[in-house]
């Protein structure tokens, strides 16, 4: 019973869809107040979703029916997961299991695996752009950002995301390490890229492909995708509040300090989307191959001599 | 051996909110092969124009583009005023000179903000937008208007610009040298727009040449042509100023360009509003007499050029007009040719495409001397078209 209510209220479905709109409403905002523009009103993301929850679902001819409506759903629900576990592991230290790290790690990777799929099962060539341009993209980034996701284990010493705050609550947060700042900012790079923000919203490209991967998606299945989005937006900074400046939450002013932090993170990422055009596919798996993959290689090296 | 598909770009797209169509052909990503189908819109013009007198006409023409709203009736009433061999009061040609160079600020920074737009950079959409409010503000200031200004009349302007608005109109174009000098630093200096405009979407000089580009396409590929040297009209040839050239033929030249032009355009309005003579602002024309005249002016897009020939009556009998857009275009066939799609979309944009400025086509048959193809026929092949698409349909 007590699960469930973990699962579905409070810090599972509800809780982290409510995040989920505000953390939206903060991107669009901020967005906003960068490009002198007034903004949208608070609930707008709100509006969005169930404007399109009422609206026609089209699905395109040669498009496998069952593939193309449930994508969407497992992509939501791996992202729900996410971030319920993320809580629970800050909420009460013990709670996790042994190897949840890895679990994380492999969910977030979830709703980019359904883009592909579903941009695929969408037999539209521009679609298949989009999903061709994602695969690329998530090679090219899944590699440091485990790399990246791995320095706060090595100091730990525990693939456990508790014993990973436990760790930080006993000997400091990670960001006050080097080998922790350097993880931290090669995992923001590849957030960037996971949540399909600028520069690398490629697989999207409004200007180039007409949302690419997301082009056949109407009506219902696109407002999952919408929602899928959003809680992207709460489940992966969440994750870097947790690896790299987590804490226990013991009461009302530790919630609100992690907020902060995470909200810190989300205006993090909102900054650079706003500050940078969009690069190309083979500048981007460049990028994270080379440079970033590099910088992780050191990150390591650094974490494992204690630095 | 990869598979051939086609990406299309138009009829309706995202990347240019104007009916255009850029079948790409691609390997993957590669572009190995473009069709260009332009021609989507045709609205008279041409033939309308011989049904007004020559004062309207400068009013039509106004209407064929928003954006250069003032480029076309300048060349038309360059064409007229050659026509009729009159001579246009110094003051008249200084006030058209600063229109058009007011225009030229506002053009260039709707396209910069476009060209960020396209790359995904929507925060100097934004910001080039919002500092181009003020060119606006200065063209409402003195001509009432934000856009179709309607200052050109056949021998002179039609609204003087008053001695006590001088000095705000100063002040206001000088406030923008610091927003220039902030999106040179911001674009031009930009590692990643480096990275997006570098190399791409060459249009070497040789090609250029071979396909006639006119204005800011060609001078970013090392010609240095400019109406406003080569052929003086207004009173370009009595302030200095020089042409912008760049020699790499990329994006990135192109967007230097017309940011260098900026800060000349800045020049070229200070200078006209010091120089400026008292005097008359109307040679006050009465009589058009029969012959014909051509005008061609440096519109923000380059060379905008208009024929006109009366016969001697109160209206032209012939009146034809050539926007710079329609030698642009037709260059992306070698510039967008070789790239991946993304540099594609920029290098389509890349020439400031404007359609509205270069459809009037109707199709003749030159035996029979019927058109082809008329408004209402286009009418009736769409509604064929309907009916065939709802039979596929029922099937």
């Amino acid at each position: 019973m007590k699960n469930l209510f973990y699962y579905t209220v409070f810090p599972g479905f509800l809780f982290t869809v409510t995040l989920g709109f505000l953390s939206s409403w903060l991107d669009r905002k901020v967005t906003a107040r960068v490009q002198w523009r007034v903004g949208p009103p608070l609930l707008q993301p709100v509006y969005d979703v169930i404007k399109l929850l009422g609206k026609e679902i089209i699905i395109p001819q040669g498009a496998p029916k069952f593939l193309f409506l449930m994508l969407p759903l497992v992509g939501l629900a791996s992202a729900i997961l996410v971030s319920t576990m993320n809580w629970l592991s800050m909420l009460d230290a013990g709670s996790g299991f042994v190897g949840d790290w890895i679990v994380v790690i492999y969910l977030l990777a979830v709703p980019a695996i359904m883009l592909i799929l579903g941009s695929f099962a969408s037999a539209n060539p521009l679609a298949s752009v989009g999903g061709s341009r994602e695969i690329k993209l998530l090679l090219g980034y899944e590699l440091p950002f485990v790399m990246a996701c791995l320095v706060p284990v090595i100091k730990a010493h525990s693939i456990k995301l508790g014993e990973i705050i436990a760790f930080q609550a006993s000997s400091g947060i990670l960001l006050s390490s080097v080998s922790g700042v350097a993880a931290f900012i090669i995992a923001l790079l590849c957030i960037q890229a996971k949540l399909g923000l600028v520069p690398f919203d490629m697989a999207e490209a409004e200007t180039e492909i007409m949302a690419g991967a997301y082009i056949e998606f109407s009506g219902a299945v696109l407002a999952v995708f919408k929602l899928t989005k959003f809680i992207m937006l709460v489940a992966s900074p969440l994750f870097l509040v947790v690896l790299f400046m987590g804490s226990e939450i013991k009461s009302i002013v530790g919630f609100l300090f992690v907020l902060l932090k995470y909200i810190l993170v989300v205006v993090l990422l909102v900054l650079i989307r706003n500050t940078n055009p969009r690069v190309k596919i083979d500048q981007a798996v460049r990028f994270f191959w080379g440079p970033i993959t590099a910088l992780a290689v050191t990150a390591i090296i650094l974490a494992m001599i204690g630095l | 051996m990869s598979h051939r598909v086609i990406v299309p770009i138009g009829p309706y797209h995202p990347l240019q909110e104007e009916p255009e169509f850029f079948k790409l052909y691609v390997e993957g990503e590669k572009v190995v092969d473009i069709d260009i189908v332009i021609g989507y819109m045709h609205r008279g013009i041409e033939k309308l124009s011989e049904s007004k007198h020559f004062d309207q006409v400068s009013f039509l023409v106004e209407r064929i583009c928003g954006i250069c709203s003032n480029s076309h009736p300048f060349a038309y009433v360059n064409a007229v005023e050659d026509l009729a061999r009159i001579s246009v009061p110094e003051r008249a040609l200084f006030i058209r000179t600063i229109i058009a160079e007011l225009e030229r600020l506002h053009s260039h920074l709707l396209w910069l903000g476009l060209a960020g737009h396209f790359i995904g950079y929507n925060t100097v959409w934004m910001w080039s937008w919002k500092y181009r409010e003020p060119v606006l503000d200065i063209l409402e200031l003195i001509t009432g208007n934000r856009q179709h200004y309607a200052m050109m009349t056949v021998g002179g302007v039609r609204r003087d610009i008053r001695k006590e608005d001088i000095p705000e109109i100063k002040k206001m174009t000088h406030d923008l040298i610091p927003v220039l000098n902030m999106f040179k630093g911001a674009v031009m200096d930009d590692p990643v727009i480096h990275a997006r405009t570098r190399k791409v979407g060459i249009l070497t000089k040789e090609e250029a040449i071979d396909y006639c580009v006119v204005g800011p396409t060609a001078r970013a590929s090392g010609i240095p042509i400019d109406i406003r040297k080569d052929d003086p009209y207004g009173a370009y040839d009595r302030i200095d100023w020089k042409i912008i050239t760049q020699e790499e033929g990329d994006i990135f030249a192109k967007l230097v360009v017309r940011v260098l032009e900026m800060y000349e355009s800045i020049r070229i309005i200070e200078q006209c509003l010091d120089k400026m003579p008292e005097g008359p602002i109307d040679a006050d024309v009465k009589e058009i007499p029969q012959g014909e005249g051509i005008g061609h002016i440096e519109a923000p897009r380059g060379e905008c050029f208009h024929y006109v020939r009366s016969d001697g009556t109160n209206s032209p009998i012939r009146h034809k007009i050539r926007a710079p857009s329609y030698m642009n275009v037709a260059s992306n066939k070698v510039a967008a040719v070789g790239g991946t799609i993304s540099d594609a979309a920029i290098t389509l944009a890349a020439v400031d495409p404007c359609y509205c400025c270069t459809e009037r086509t109707a199709v003749i048959d030159k035996d029979s001397d019927k058109k082809i193809m008329n408004g209402w026929d286009l009418v009736r092949l769409s509604q064929e078209k309907t009916v065939r698409l709802k039979k596929g349909l029922s099937k």
